[in-house]
């Protein structure tokens, strides 16, 4: 048998290297699982797909055009708001962060750990969806940084939203919660049924919703060229600081 | 003399006074007061629901208390900077199902400035072979010893166990055993809980059995087990123990517990043998596994803490 020296020899890391291996932890774990990838890569590229080639939706344009702005805008969703919802949400029930809470690892490092798995999950996500779309004939337009910053927007927004939910509900009704508003808000958001089509009525309503914003702006940038997107990004900030403050009052550790 | 060090070593490593703990309307803990010394393995026992998982959890940090005061190496429980320096090892769970045990210890093992090495931690443990594996397929065993590996991995100078060894087989928890001795010869203070007698018996130096959220003995094994000896023997059942104890030097004791199996205490000498083994012979009763012992501490921990089921 090994002898090993338990000599006592305290000290935290520096927080990068922590941060960078929770981080990884989490981006594994979130690409390892069956139903998360069903979610942040299956779905979005199917739809893409289906809604690119087929004419489900009369968008008076280029198909794949209106409908892979879109798609990016639900996989930032789906990776920020329902996949990190279900897996905080089940963390919590496990006892992971009761755990994480008595390693040197700090709640905001954990935070910061989350935030950057997700924005790891969102690169391959966009990397994987823009290259479909690309062989698809989509031709994109206007200006990145645009782009990038309504993708970090709309990843706070989600993010918040989806942690005030893992952090007061129970497990099970996160998990379903979070694939209710995934489905609702694919529906409702412009994702790939152009808000024209709904009354006019609940439009201006549909329109503060984050994934609405976010769906909106990613098409004013990509499809048309616009510049800044100011009206999105004004919606998604603003949810993006309700939620996370809600969040950051209400959460429960276990 | 490491950063933080209040004290010298010796000092006391958790001091907890007057510690009053509450969920709702039920209190958990109740004026307890203990110290654990530095360098030293403490056990903790007491029947379940008696308070230990929830003062080890104040310690920890992870509970705040509602009443008394609780230093740890000298510092608040919140206090983060105590946190490279705690090792804890809960009752269970922890633990990411889908994660490989491997890759989490490792990862883990990342958030310490010298931690030991991961794979000579899970070798220890006999978890090499099952360094891919996701801890949801971990035997419930294996699991203990996967979060027990995780307790020590960051060289704490403290670590605190919470029933380390339930569920265990015995091999698995003599290398748990194994551990606990290599952390005590190294300076590392342990506080454990447990429910296995032999344990506490076996590892600590000091022994805190609380019930009812207080401490109703403390001391080492030696000094709780007494230097009192009983004789024990086996025999027929339904002896009749009135007539053996008017034999007797006055102040002895005799018991059937459980059937056929006898006790008798007091002066416990040569005299009261010889007493014990003519009464026997003029009764026509052959004893078998006749010794003379101390008490164990599973003695004590059932006269202190009551036979009666929770």
């Amino acid at each position: 048998m090994t002898t090993l020296d338990f000599t006592p020899r305290p000290g935290a890391a520096p927080l990068p290297r922590m941060v960078l291996a929770q981080a990884g932890a989490e981006a594994r774990a979130m690409l390892r699982n069956g139903e998360q990838l069903l979610l942040t890569l299956i779905i979005p590229v199917l739809l893409l797909v289906g809604f690119s080639q087929a004419a489900l939706v009369d968008v008076g344009g280029s198909r794949i055009g209106f409908v892979t702005p879109g798609i990016l805008a639900l996989a930032v969703m789906s990776t920020a708001f329902t996949g990190q919802a279900i897996a905080t949400g089940f963390e919590r029930r496990y006892g992971v962060l009761k755990r994480l809470g008595a390693t040197p690892l700090s709640r905001a490092g954990l935070l910061l750990a989350k935030t950057c798995a997700v924005i790891a999950v969102e690169l391959l996500q966009v990397v994987v969806i823009g290259g479909v779309a690309l062989a698809l004939g989509w031709s994109p337009h206007g200006n990145p940084a645009w782009v990038l910053l309504l993708i970090l927007l709309g990843t706070a927004a989600f993010s918040g939203l989806g942690l005030l939910m893992a952090g007061t509900l129970r497990a099970e009704a996160t998990l379903a919660g979070a694939n209710l508003v995934y489905l609702v808000l694919l529906g409702l958001g412009g994702v790939v049924f152009p808000l024209t089509k709904f009354p006019d009525a609940v439009r201006p309503v549909l329109e503060l919703l984050p994934i609405t914003a976010l769906t909106d702006g990613m098409r004013s940038v990509l499809e048309k060229g616009a510049g800044l997107p100011i009206g999105p990004l004004v919606v998604l900030l603003c949810w993006a600081a309700a939620s996370l403050a809600l969040a950051a009052r209400t959460f429960r550790w276990e | 003399m490491r950063a933080g060090d209040s004290s010298s070593d010796g000092g006391a490593a958790v001091e907890i006074h007057e510690l009053i703990k509450r969920y709702g309307r039920t209190t958990a803990v109740n004026g307890l007061t203990m110290t654990c010394r530095r360098g030293q393995v403490t056990a903790i026992l007491g029947p379940n629901g008696a308070g230990k998982t929830s003062t080890i959890e104040i310690c920890e940090g992870y509970r705040k208390l509602d009443g008394g005061t609780v230093r740890v190496l000298g510092l608040d429980p919140a206090d983060p900077a105590l946190k490279p320096r705690l090792g804890v090892m809960p009752q269970a769970g922890g633990v990411p199902p889908a994660a490989r045990a491997g890759e989490w210890l490792r990862v883990i093992s990342r958030f310490y400035a010298h931690p030991l090495d991961p794979a000579a931690l899970l070798d220890l443990l006999g978890l090499t072979e099952h360094a891919r594996t996701p801890y949801r397929r971990l035997s419930g065993g294996q699991q203990q010893r996967l979060s027990l590996a995780a307790a020590v991995v960051g060289r704490p100078e403290l670590v605190f166990l919470d029933e380390p060894t339930a569920g265990l087989d015995p091999q698995a928890r003599h290398a748990c055993w194994d551990v606990v001795t290599g952390l005590r010869d190294a300076g590392v203070s342990v506080v454990l809980t447990t429910h296995h007698m032999d344990e506490a018996e076996k590892l600590s130096d000091h022994v805190v059995v609380i019930d009812h959220g207080r401490v109703v003995a403390e001391g080492s094994p030696a000094q709780l087990t007494g230097a009192e000896r009983q004789l024990r023997f086996r025999a027929r059942p339904g002896l009749n123990l009135d007539e053996l104890l008017g034999a007797l030097p006055p102040g002895s004791a005799a018991k059937e517990s459980p059937a056929g199996h006898y006790i008798i205490e007091g002066q416990v000498g040569p005299q009261l043998l010889a007493t014990v083994t003519a009464w026997c012979a003029t009764e026509g009763v052959t004893t078998e596994d006749l010794s003379i012992e101390r008490r164990t501490l599973e003695d004590v921990f059932l006269e202190l803490t009551g036979r009666e089921l929770r």
